[in-house]
């Protein structure tokens, strides 16, 4: 008898404390995931905290993942019904969520696509397919020439503004041993970093060319200019002194951190590690413009987008997350934590943000910068590694080479595409 | 029921009790998979969308692709390569070894401690030995003498011998423990006797100790063909930014796998290359299997 009263008891205080969690519990709890880069973690959290502070009764749960399976764990994710609600993914694999069905378009009402075409930069209607955007960034990136100033005063010269004033700088500043190894590099160089956007959007179009046709769907390089612009960029590694070295120092960015190269091509992205290198004193301009004073950008970024997981209330917490890191708010603080632009005319060209010797460059670069549509991009990019080093490892004319990779190019695009 | 059951019967019950578990591991952890690759090798999929159904059509592009002969011929050249030079080195430096007494344990330690060490950080320091000045060890060491320096993993031709180096440096200390292990076990009373007829030291090493190792040196062998075959760390860390470079020159099979995996995400394709990966590993086995049945 004592015992049953026990248990009845017991059973009563359990079911009021069930009760009492699942009030408490009532808040709606979303889940974004990215992948992990200690600076873009960060940011998103303080977007996290701003977000639940104005909306009490969603929580967003951040998950992240290393970047070389981020792309599988969310593909084997979604369709299990565990995955995200909010979701960041690279502007390229865009039509391969959509055709997998992980994605939903944003809702018209609260994302009208005629007032993001306004408010953003035009590059951000790739995301868009008829009057519905499928994904918006928080932040977009572009390219720009980063140089040391120590080196750039030891040699007496400004930041270049042109191609020539850019090889006669760096031919200042490479530095060669007694037996003509280089030991100091002017300009780093190697397709395999960044180096593959600044050949295909930037110097082919500065020769007069157009890399690119039919919305990125045929290869267009193999051309006069496609050759020129190659041959410029094998070229940066030769004569006496020669203005840069593939492979040296392993990787462009490190030798520009350890202050052994003069200048560096590299996203906005690096600033953040370059500004955590101790004893670098470093600039950053504009990618130089050719002598007729061309001036082209790549840029890239990554967007956010409602998963086709989210349902009901926890649609509409997504919608609202949504709204809040496409906001200008959540562009500055992008901008100031992970160094990356804002997707919005209105909050990067401010003439703080404009005019910021670091972000200045990169800014002013969105203007006329074009965004490569990728069917693979580390495929697209080995195809230039291996157009130079078939150059410069073999001895085969650029002309000859750049026929190999475009045909290469065009087949993988060709695949891609077919499907 | 089990009661009723003869104790033969009840034997067997108990037997597939405790097998269940290992057989249910091996279906659902081995077989499904190695199916399910075989099935996708036949088929088209990204890994986000629907799979649909390609035919023999990733086969058809295997065979077509120029890579993938290179890759195929790099991965033997691992093989043939890495295998008799292993072997050779480990068997001089056991044999010598088991003479030795001075510091026996330690040189032993030595030997094997690059055995234990990770294969990454292994790598990674390698190829930082290999780079060109300023950084490179042996490239600072060659210009300081006022050599030339050397292309390491610049060369087409010498970035896959520049890889395996390291390689077979690293399976050594394992090699060299069978060894001493092999002749440690051959009985001393062959080696009196042969002392007793005055045989020369050269003869004693081809009439006893060789053939008496043979079975030593067929597990090594067997051992070590199967790792190379299966090179994948040294070559993806050596040579991580442009992966299996220059010009494909030092990619192995399992690399070409793995990026048109998860670079590409060219499933089917991928499966069938693992499909043709499985189909050398098997082959070369039975092979070896047969050497072994000689005996």
């Amino acid at each position: 008898m004592e015992f049953r009263r026990l248990k009845a008891l017991a059973l009563a205080t359990a079911t009021s404390a069930a009760a009492l969690v699942g009030s408490a519990a009532n808040a709606v709890e979303i889940e974004y995931w990215q992948y992990f880069f200690d600076a873009r973690v960060q940011a998103m959290e303080q977007l996290i905290a701003n977000f639940e502070a104005a909306n009490p009764d969603i929580t967003v749960k951040m998950t992240h993942f290393p970047y070389a399976d981020y792309r599988t764990k969310v593909a084997a994710a979604i369709p299990a019904g565990e995955g995200p609600d909010v979701v960041q993914l690279f502007y390229g694999w865009l039509n391969d969520y959509v055709a997998a069905d992980l994605i939903q378009p944003l809702p018209a009402d609260a994302f009208p696509a005629a007032e993001i075409d306004a408010s953003f930069f035009p590059m951000v209607q790739a995301m868009k397919e008829g009057d519905q955007y499928w994904a918006l960034p928080t932040a977009v990136r572009s390219l720009a020439l980063f140089y040391n100033e120590r080196l750039l005063d030891a040699a007496g010269i400004t930041p270049p503004e042109t191609l020539d004033e850019m090889i006669a700088a760096a031919k200042a500043m490479t530095e060669l041993d007694s037996a003509g190894n280089v030991t100091q590099v002017g300009l780093t160089a190697g397709m395999t970093a960044q180096d593959h956007h600044w050949w295909r959007e930037v110097l082919v179009r500065q020769m007069g060319g157009t890399p690119y046709v039919d919305d990125y769907k045929t290869v267009n390089y193999n051309s006069d200019a496609g050759i020129e612009a190659l041959e410029f960029y094998v070229g940066l590694t030769e004569g006496e002194p020669p203005a840069s070295s593939f492979g040296f120092m392993d990787e462009p960015q490190a030798a520009f951190k350890a202050g052994r190269a003069g200048m560096h091509i590299d996203g906005s992205f690096r600033i953040g590690s370059l500004n955590n290198t101790r004893g670098l004193k470093w600039g950053v301009t504009e990618l130089p413009a050719n002598a007729d004073g061309v001036r082209s950008n790549y840029s890239s970024y990554w967007v956010n987008a409602i998963t086709t997981k989210a349902e009901g209330e926890k649609y509409d917490a997504a919608v609202k997350f949504m709204q809040y890191v496409t906001s200008d708010e959540a562009m500055q603080i992008w901008l100031d934590v992970v160094g990356e632009l804002p997707a919005k005319p209105s909050v990067g060209l401010t003439e703080a943000n404009a005019n910021d010797p670091v972000f200045g460059a990169f800014i002013r670069g969105l203007a006329y910068a074009n965004t490569t549509k990728f069917a693979n991009e580390s495929g697209q990019r080995q195809l230039m590694v291996e157009m130079v080093e078939r150059m410069t490892l073999q001895g085969m004319s650029a002309a000859d080479s750049i026929a190999i990779a475009a045909e290469a190019e065009q087949k993988l695009l060709d695949e891609y595409y077919a499907d | 029921m089990y009661r009723n059951l003869t104790i033969r019967q009840k034997q067997i019950v108990w037997a597939w009790a405790f097998l269940a578990l290992p057989v249910l591991f091996y279906c659902v952890i081995r077989f499904y998979p190695t199916g399910n690759a075989i099935v996708i090798s036949f088929q088209d999929w990204n890994l986000l969308g629907d799979r649909t159904w390609a035919g023999l059509e990733n086969y058809r592009k295997l065979a077509a692709d120029p890579v993938f002969w290179q890759v195929f011929r790099n991965t033997f050249v691992y093989l043939l390569l890495g295998t008799p030079v292993s072997l050779v080195i480990s068997f001089v430096i056991a044999y010598h070894l088991d003479k030795t007494r001075f510091m026996h344990g330690f040189l032993r330690m030595l030997y094997f401690l690059p055995f234990m060490t990770s294969a990454v950080a292994m790598a990674w320091v390698w190829r930082w030995f290999y780079q060109p000045v300023p950084i490179g060890l042996f490239n600072n060491a060659l210009a300081s003498v006022g050599v030339p320096q050397f292309p390491f993993l610049r060369s087409t031709t010498w970035a896959l011998p520049s890889i395996l180096a390291p390689a077979v440096w690293a399976g050594l200390g394992f090699q060299i423990i069978i060894f001493m292990a092999g002749l440690r076990a051959i009985p001393r009373s062959y080696y009196e006797a042969a002392r007793i007829d005055g045989v020369s030291t050269w003869t004693v090493l081809w009439e006893i100790t060789l053939p008496l190792l043979k079975p030593t040196i067929v597990f090594i062998v067997v051992f070590s063909s199967i790792g190379f075959l299966r090179i994948f760390d040294h070559v993806f860390n050596m040579t991580s930014q442009n992966p299996g470079g220059p010009l494909n020159s030092t990619k192995p099979l399992v690399l070409m796998i793995y990026q048109t995996a998860f670079s590409s995400f060219d499933m089917g394709y991928a499966a069938a290359q693992t499909v043709v990966l499985f189909l050398v590993l098997l082959v070369v086995s039975l092979l070896q299997l047969r050497i072994l049945r000689d005996r």
